[in-house]
C-alpha cells in the first residue's frame, strides 16, 4: 500500500495534466478526421476517459471522494451513451447501407 | 514508481494514436483495449482500486466487446472508408494541437497545487467511495438507474425492426422466399 501511494509524492500532478489534455486532443483530432461512425464514438470515449483520469488525479491529491463519485457517475452516462449510440448505429447501417459520418448531412434541412 | 507512470503513459498515447490512425475498426477497438487498461494502471497507481476495478468492468468488460459485437455482427471490415480531403486532415490536426497548447498554456501559470502534507491515502478504497456515494450523492444515484432504464428501453426501440419503416428491402423479397421453399422439396 505505502509502495503504491508513493506515486503521488513522485510524480507532480501536472503529469496528469499533460496526459490528459494529450488523450483528450488525440480523441478530438480523431472525431475530426474519420469518417467512420464507430471510430468517432470510440473516439468520444477517449475523450471520457482522459476527463476521467484528470479527475481522478486531482481527487486522489486532493483526498476528496467526490471526484472518484463524480467517475463513477460519467461511467454511467458513457454506458447509456454508447448504448444508444450503437442501436442508432445498427439502424443507420440498416437504413443506408453504410456507416458513413457524411449521410447525416441531410438532417440538416 | 515514477517509471511505472511514464510506462504507462506512453502505453495510453501510443496506443490512442493507433486507435486514431489504424485502418480496420478491429484494430482500432484492440488499441482502445489496451489503451483502457492502461488507464486503469493509472487508476492504481493513484490508489483509486474501486474506480480500477469498475473501470476495467465497464468499459472493457461491457462497452468495447458490445462495439466489437456490433463490428462483427454488421461485417465493417468490409466497409472501405471513403478518407476526408487533406486539408481537412491537416486543419483537424493543427487545430487538435492549437487545443492542447491552449489548455497547456492556460494551466501553466494558475495552477499552483500544493498537495496537502497530511493527505488520506484510503480515499479511493470502496469504503470510502461507498459512504461517499451512499450518503452525499444518494439521488443522483437513484436518478441514473432512470437514466439506464430509459436508455435501455430507448435501445430497443431504436433497434428494433418493424415492418413499416424498412423501405429498402422490397416487397416481393417473403412471397418468393415462401415461392422457393415448395419448388425446392419438390425437384
Amino acid at each position: 500500500m505505502e509502495n503504491v501511494m508513493t506515486a503521488i509524492r513522485v510524480v507532480p500532478l501536472e503529469h496528469y495534466l499533460i496526459l490528459s489534455f494529450l488523450l483528450f486532443s488525440i480523441g478530438m483530432v480523431g472525431a475530426l478526421v474519420r469518417r467512420n461512425i464507430i471510430i468517432v464514438i470510440m473516439c468520444l470515449e477517449l475523450m471520457l476517459n482522459s476527463v476521467n483520469l484528470l479527475l481522478v488525479a486531482f481527487s486522489a491529491y486532493h483526498s476528496d471522494p467526490g471526484g472518484q463519485v463524480m467517475v463513477f457517475f460519467i461511467m454511467l452516462v458513457a454506458a447509456a451513451e454508447v448504448t444508444v449510440g450503437l442501436s442508432i448505429l445498427v439502424l443507420m447501417k440498416r437504413n443506408t447501407d453504410g456507416v458513413d459520418m457524411n449521410i447525416l448531412n441531410r438532417l440538416k434541412w | 514508481m515514477q517509471y511505472l507512470f511514464f510506462l504507462l503513459a506512453a502505453i495510453s498515447v501510443i496506443t490512442a494514436l493507433v486507435v486514431v490512425a489504424a485502418k480496420s475498426p478491429i484494430n482500432s477497438v484492440i488499441a482502445l483495449v489496451l489503451c483502457f487498461l492502461s488507464i486503469a494502471g493509472h487508476y492504481i497507481l493513484l490508489n483509486a482500486q474501486f474506480l480500477a476495478m469498475v473501470h476495467v468492468i465497464v468499459y472493457t468488460g461491457a462497452i468495447l466487446v458490445l462495439m466489437l459485437f456490433v463490428i462483427m455482427l454488421l461485417n465493417m471490415n468490409t466497409i472501405v472508408e471513403v478518407r476526408k480531403p487533406v486539408i481537412t486532415r491537416i486543419l483537424a490536426v493543427v487545430t487538435g494541437g492549437l487545443l492542447f497548447l491552449v489548455l497547456l498554456a492556460a494551466t501553466k501559470q494558475g495552477l499552483s497545487v500544493d498537495v496537502p502534507t497530511g493527505f488520506d491515502p484510503g480515499v479511493g478504497l470502496v469504503k470510502r467511495i461507498g459512504m461517499s456515494l451512499f450518503q452525499d450523492f444518494l439521488l443522483p444515484f437513484e436518478v441514473s438507474s432512470v437514466l439506464f432504464l430509459s436508455a435501455m428501453v430507448g435501445a430497443m426501440m431504436l433497434a428494433k425492426k418493424d415492418g413499416t419503416e424498412n423501405v429498402n428491402l422490397p416487397p416481393s423479397s417473403e412471397p418468393d422466399l415462401r415461392q422457393a421453399g415448395p419448388n425446392d422439396s419438390a425437384a
